[in-house]
């Protein structure tokens, strides 16, 4: 019973920040053209390395 | 392609003539302060990585530009550029230029068509908060199952009653508002036994953690409004695609055009503030405004949005245009003849605004199915309340009962029934060469029993091809191509695309507008052209596309045009007739040449000379006779049937407005994109009834146990979920046949539609 008491805030904040991370993702726009992300990983950034700004 | 080919091959080729103006761009552009500003561009080309990159290495190599990103999933690079750099005012057709010069076409985005994403992030925060609630939740209710002792049990369900009671308040709400307007208009839907189920189990849950209860249902009402959000998003999804035509058509009416007065002054004005009876100024590579007469100037005209025809016609002193037809090669002088709300794109406007109605009438097939599920479901859990009342007289046991009833037949599996499949089905039509914009296209694609095509840019490429090459001598081709470098015409391109090296020619060029080109060489005079121009005799041509090269008046040779048709136009045709499906051609284009072609596919049901309304008709009478029909269309002229089609499908190169008025677009060359949709339209069909099938299958297995008392917490999350993923597993069955899917070769459309400049 005790462990339980640090061991569930621990479980919860972990599913915490991922739920934050993924949400931190979403308003970063991150999901906003997932068919271009997936071409510009396979961009080897010649000429400038500005390929990965976003706004 | 019919409408946009000439127009889009001149654009690119002289450096975006035909694109907005400068003014436009300006006005266009958000201000962001700061001396910056950002414009919206649309690159419907743009498709790959490759794309990417050479989009925006061509905008980063120009000093204004701050900065620019092409986003793939909806076409469109936006660029942040500096107003002024070096004390010059930067002109934001530059931008333009630069994107054209490598070989795409771009248009000015119209903003509007953005209202649905904002509600797609809403429900992908709700579907990630319900995730995340449903698997802590869980995890606390496997150890409860799995023998928590009292104290521990009921501190399991405090603390899944704090995590799921604002989940379910923050994820439920778009079931909550949607079921709350239904009753308070007296109906019922898919979603009011969500929304009463999901909160009669949190009731029922925290009034037994309270009372140190065994069972709680948390997990499950929760798991429940995750699947089913998964569900709704995917729907959205499949739907957010679909966007009004009507802004695409505005932007081919200019937004203004240079008047001049009587004492000759020029002004530039606004389209809706030139009256009838008004001169105007129209340059070449701009589009009229306004219906009108020609006073003074001769020109070739790409009429293609009037009759889908791709050749363009010459205008001379006297002829009226149409608004929304492109001026090709020389300047006009025109007197307006109507105001822009009386003039032809107004019209045909109009008509795709009345068509818009017709589509609506479609009920969703998840729709049809909620119409009887619902009711049936609340009639169930209440007669086993009553039941179990007259049995045992129990209320909090009845009442138990009834929401383990409520929960087990909630249409956690019909939800997804239907996006999951559409989903799956686009796609394969996607990497089969196809776009869908909607879900229900797919439902009422599979419904269809008759075909309509027409001719130009979807039968045939909508590209004039030189088909006598191999009767002319090498050399007066040469002699014939380096003239026609000097023209945009599409009969020019043609001769220099099948040229092989173009030599120089030295002399004085010109170009005489719906005429020819015209070389003063030392030894002589060159003329290409037609025939009357070139020879001066107009002789027997007739209406067949032909091009004369002569040399001091006296003829050289003689070259014939054709339009090619698209690949696999008979197969694909047989293939329709295999499924059972009839075809018809509605062209705007003259008898004989659809006559002809016809004949050469095998298609009796034949109309040509159509003008957009009477597209519409044929297709309305076609319905009135029972017939449920595809239109494949590509022009503007098109875009009105293609919206009041019980389903429409645009190729990729069609015009801007035919492809936004089409449900399907197909990328691919070869027509064969047509019947492989239809396939799959229909296995996607059969794949959704099935699901249909097991999710009343499994409520049939489930409900009597949950009726009979036997359904604890773990048996309803258990059976919840497998009767969802069994679901889905059947929808992705649709993957396993995509072998055949992948016969259609894909030759990506920016290739086979490459600039020849």
């Amino acid at each position: 019973m005790n462990t339980l008491i640090y061991l569930i805030p621990i479980a919860l904040s972990l599913g915490g920040l991922g739920l934050v991370a993924f949400l931190w993702a979403l308003k970063s726009g991150q999901y906003e053209d997932l068919d271009g992300a997936s071409w510009r990983v396979l961009d080897d950034g010649d000429g400038k390395g500005e390929s990965s700004r976003t706004f | 392609m019919s409408c946009c080919a000439v127009g889009a091959a001149t654009m690119l080729a002289e450096g975006g003539q035909a694109s907005p103006a400068s003014e436009e761009l300006w006005l266009a552009s958000r201000n962001l302060g700061g001396g910056l500003r950002q414009s919206e561009l649309s690159v419907p080309d743009a498709y790959c990585g490759a794309c990417i990159a050479t989009i925006e290495g061509a905008l980063r190599a120009k000093p204004e530009v701050e900065r620019a990103r092409v986003n793939l999933s909806s076409r469109r690079v936006s660029i942040v550029w500096k107003e002024e750099v070096g004390g010059r005012r930067t002109d934001p057709c530059d931008f333009l230029h630069a994107i054209a010069e490598r070989g795409y076409q771009t248009h000015l985005f119209s903003p509007g068509g953005e209202e649905g994403d904002d509600l797609l992030k809403q429900l992908i925060l709700a579907v990630a908060v319900s995730g995340f609630a449903a698997t802590n939740i869980m995890l606390l209710s496997v150890s409860v199952w799995s023998g928590a002792d009292a104290a521990t049990r009921d501190l399991f369900h405090w603390i899944s009653a704090l995590i799921a009671g604002p989940a379910l308040i923050y994820a439920g709400r778009f079931f909550y508002k949607s079921a709350w307007n239904a009753i308070r208009h007296g109906r019922t839907n898919m979603d009011v036994p969500i929304a009463l189920a999901v909160s009669l189990s949190y009731g029922m849950s925290l009034y037994e953690t309270i009372g140190h209860g065994e069972h709680a249902w948390f997990d499950a009402s929760v798991t429940l409004l995750f699947f089913l959000l998964i569900g709704r998003t995917l729907d959205h999804m499949m739907r957010g695609r679909a966007r009004t035509a009507i802004s695409g058509l505005a932007r081919l009416s200019p937004r203004g055009a240079t008047v001049v007065h009587p004492d000759g002054s020029r002004e530039y004005r606004a389209v809706d503030e030139i009256k009838p009876g008004e001169r105007l100024i129209v340059a070449a590579g701009e589009r009229i405004p306004v219906d009108g007469r020609v006073l003074s100037g001769t020109s070739d005209l790409d009429r293609s949005v009037v009759n889908g025809e791709s050749s363009p016609t010459v205008v001379a002193t006297g002829d009226t245009v149409q608004a929304g037809t492109l001026n090709l090669t020389g300047p006009l002088t025109l007197e307006a003849t109507a105001a822009s709300r009386d003039s032809f794109i107004a019209e045909i406007i109009g008509l795709m605004e009345a068509a818009e109605g017709g589509r609506a009438r479609y009920r969703r097939i998840a729709d049809r199915a909620a119409r009887y599920y619902s009711p049936a479901v609340h009639l169930l859990a209440l007669l086993t309340f009553v039941g179990w009342m007259l049995v045992e007289g129990d209320i909090h046991h009845a009442m138990l009962i009834a929401v383990a009833v409520l929960i087990i037949t909630c249409p956690c599996a019909l939800g997804l029934a239907v996006p999951v499949v559409q989903i799956v089905a686009a796609g394969r039509l996607f990497q089969g060469g196809v776009m869908v914009k909607d879900g229900t296209a797919m439902e009422r694609l599979a419904e269809i029993d008759t075909v309509l095509l027409d001719k130009t840019g979807t039968l045939t490429i909508g590209r004039p091809r030189l088909v006598n090459a191999h009767e002319i001598a090498g050399g007066r081709l040469a002699i014939a191509a380096a003239i026609a470098v000097h023209s945009r015409h599409p009969i020019a391109i043609a001769i220099q695309n099948s040229a092989g090296a173009i030599p120089a020619l030295a002399g004085d060029i010109r170009e005489i507008p719906g005429a020819g080109i015209e070389v003063k060489t030392t030894d002589g005079v060159y003329r290409l052209g037609s025939r009357g121009f070139a020879v001066g005799d107009p002789g027997s041509g007739g209406g067949q596309s032909e091009a004369i090269l002569s040399f001091n008046f006296r003829e050289l040779a003689c070259f014939r045009f054709e339009d090619r048709p698209r690949p696999a136009s008979r197969e694909s045709i047989e293939a329709l007739g295999r499924l059972d499906i009839a075809t018809g051609i509605l062209s705007g284009d003259r008898e004989p040449v659809v006559a002809a072609l016809a004949r050469s596919l095998g298609i009796s049901n034949w109309h040509a000379e159509l003008s957009p309304r009477e597209k519409v008709e044929a297709c309305a009478a076609a319905a009135e006779a029972g017939h449920k029909a595809l239109v494949v269309g590509d022009g503007i002229n098109d875009a009105p049937v293609l919206r009041a089609a019980h389903v429409s499908m645009a190729p990729a190169t069609a015009a801007d407005v035919g492809r936004q008025a089409a449900d399907f677009v197909f990328m691919h060359e070869a027509l064969s994109a047509v019947p492989f949709a239809i396939e799959t339209s229909r296995h996607a069909g059969r794949l959704i009834r099935q699901n249909f099938v097991l999710a009343i299958g499994y409520n049939v297995i489930a409900v009597p146990i949950a009726i009979l008392g036997y359904a604890t917490p773990l048996v309803a999350a258990v059976a919840m979920s497998t009767s969802s993923l069994v679901v889905v597993f059947n929808a992705l069955r649709l993957k396993r046949s995509l072998a055949a899917g992948k016969a259609a070769t894909p030759s990506p459309l920016m290739h086979s539609d490459a600039v020849t400049s």
